[in-house]
């Protein structure tokens, strides 16, 4: 399984209920069935990646994730997950925002845009940075955003929700291996990882 | 749905299977229908194959739609031309696999292939029912099922599936029996038939009331309404396609000839289809039955029948787990209604899975060879089949 989605299942309580949006075939799903007991759920708007996951024993909604969000009544599962998916989220406030209504914590992942090689590579060859991580052109990308770590946290306290954890971490996109970035992450951190609390008040 | 697409016959298969009959009249006080009317005794035919597990844990029930019968997979003997309706997906090693699993599957009560229905005669008379038969619902057709599997002796189906009008069957057992049902299988189905498809239904029945032959519904001895029942099946067939297929299939090509006759002969190849279709029909089909099948599927009404009129409330009584299937070109029973569905599971934190399939073909599309298909139900029922092992 790809790094990053090992440092989200060591986060999961065993036994607990968890929502997967942009689940894909349901890998991280089935790790956590098979390893946590979980109670899972995911949501994918492709039909082949949902039809494998279903083929694979999962519980999972072919549909979109705004649409589909909707209907979970008020905490009704412990986590949600929005695993590299963010970037394709067309309104994040409202998606975070239901993400917490239905699940009491969020998990937040995605490439971070402000990694030093992008850096590198749009200051010298003048051109938008291409990637492992993000690995589009600027013509044919599902990506319609694109988010450095430091104003992900800054987008999390002006909406008032509470970061609960955080790691930054350096891998290749389905390398099974990587590393914890503690200095400069927004410099040196090829993905941010967040779990995030309900607001208070 | 057309039950009898010509289908593969190759690769493995349950082999022979036979007819059976299952008669209750609930202590000689008979059955009392959803219509406030009792009919003294019911008879369902049914078939099974596969083999009941010793702890009866492996039961699934298949139900069948609209003009369907109990003849879900095999043959009946060597010389049978084609096998049962469902045969691409039950059998050794399909997806209904039926190494693994036991299946039942039944014709339902208003039907006319060896269950209770208007052919049958009324002890009373001595004459066929005709149109003196009581009005059926899709609930009466689930309480008859229930009373066939109380006599196969078993007390949990691992699972119901079914698709169109036996996809209502399998939403009415999810909530009606929720104690017997561990998963449901609804697949191109609906809750409540949109005014769009009862007006269909409304047509075929117009067209065999029209029929003069039909005589209010007393004809058995006199002939039977064949070109009303023929025009209802036309209907009905253009409803279980999409305009895609229809387009591949026939677009204006011309049937046995190179120009337009001017006249009302059959000039293209789809109109020549449709009269086939209905002609076929006429040979298996009882005109009465088809009067009350089509009614029974206009009636049912999930969310006021088990609900006060709300959907969620109708699912608040459910507690298997549910794999809901829609097919893009299915315009009988389009996406929105599956979706109506799998909200209100949600909603009452029901496990649903569900997955739209894209296939050209219309509403026919649960009964053609799709591999999507295929790995979606095999897969769902694998997992219900081994919590079941790992419940124990």
């Amino acid at each position: 399984m790809r790094f990053d989605l090992q440092v989200i299942a060591s986060w999961i309580k065993p036994g607990s209920k968890v929502l997967d949006l942009g689940c894909r075939t349901g890998s991280l799903l089935s790790y956590l069935t098979q390893e946590k007991h979980i109670i899972g759920t995911g949501i994918e708007i492709d039909e082949d990646a949902a039809g494998q996951a279903i083929s694979k024993g999962l519980s999972v909604i072919h549909g979109d994730i705004y649409e589909e969000l909707e209907d979970y009544p008020d905490n009704a599962f412990d986590y949600v997950i929005l695993s590299q998916a963010l970037m394709q989220v067309s309104d994040p406030e409202t998606c975070i925002r239901d993400m917490l209504r239905v699940g009491k914590l969020g998990i937040v992942s995605f490439p971070n845009f402000t990694h030093y090689k992008n850096r590198l590579q749009m200051f010298f060859t003048g051109r938008a940075p291409m990637s492992k991580e993000l690995p589009y052109e600027w013509y044919n990308t599902p990506n319609i955003r694109v988010i450095p770590i430091t104003d992900f946290l800054r987008f999390c306290e002006g909406m008032n929700v509470p970061i609960v954890k955080e790691v930054a971490i350096s891998t290749y996109h389905h390398d099974e291996k990587g590393r914890v970035i503690t200095f400069l992450p927004n410099l040196f951190a090829t993905f941010g990882i967040f779990m995030l609390g309900q607001s208070k008040g | 749905m057309s039950e009898y697409i010509e289908h593969n016959a190759d690769g493995p298969s349950v082999g022979l299977v036979k007819k059976e009959t299952f008669t209750f009249d609930e202590g000689g006080s008979g059955l009392t229908l959803d219509s406030g009317r009792t009919l003294p005794s019911v008879t369902l035919a049914y078939e099974t194959c596969g083999t009941l597990n010793e702890d009866k844990s492996n039961a699934i029930l298949v139900c069948h739609a609209l003009t369907g019968d109990s003849h879900v997979a095999g043959y009946y003997n060597e010389e049978d031309p084609k096998p049962g309706w469902w045969d691409l997906m039950v059998g050794p090693g399909k997806p209904i696999d039926t190494d693994k699993y036991f299946i039942i599957c039944s014709n339902t009560i208003g039907g006319c292939m060896g269950s209770t229905g208007p052919m049958t005669r009324n002890p009373e008379t001595n004459h066929p029912y005709g149109t003196s038969f009581p009005v059926v619902t899709i609930g009466d057709m689930v309480r008859c099922q229930r009373r066939l599997v109380d006599h196969l002796g078993i007390d949990t189906l691992l699972a119901v599936a079914g698709g169109s009008v036996g996809g209502m069957q399998v939403l009415e057992w999810s909530v009606r029996y929720p104690d017997r049902v561990r998963a449901a299988l609804p697949l191109a189905t609906t809750t409540k038939h949109s005014a769009q498809a009862i007006a269909f239904n409304e047509v075929a029945r117009q067209a065999i009331m029209a029929d003069p032959t039909w005589n209010k519904g007393d004809y058995y001895e006199t002939g039977r309404p064949e070109h009303g029942l023929a025009v209802a099946r036309m209907v009905g067939h253009i409803t279980y396609l999409s305009d895609e297929s229809m387009r591949h299939k026939f677009d204006r090509r011309l049937q046995d000839r190179v120009e337009l006759s001017f006249d009302f002969e059959a000039d293209f190849q789809v109109e020549s289809y449709l009269r086939y279709q209905g002609n076929k029909f006429v040979d298996r089909f009882d005109a009465n039955s088809f009067l009350y099948l089509t009614k029974a599927a206009d009636y049912f009404n999930l969310e006021n029948q088990h609900g006060e009129g709300s959907l969620v409330s109708a699912f608040s009584r459910a507690s298997c787990r549910y794999l809901v299937i829609s097919f893009t070109s299915d315009w009988l029973y389009p996406t929105y209604q599956s979706k109506a569905m799998v909200k209100a599971m949600k909603k009452n934190g029901l496990d649903v899975s569900f997955c739209e399939i894209e296939a050209p073909w219309g509403h026919d599309a649960f009964l053609l060879p799709n591999d999507r298909l295929n790995g979606l139900l095999s897969g769902f029922l694998n997992r219900v089949s081994n919590e079941i092992t790992g419940d124990k």
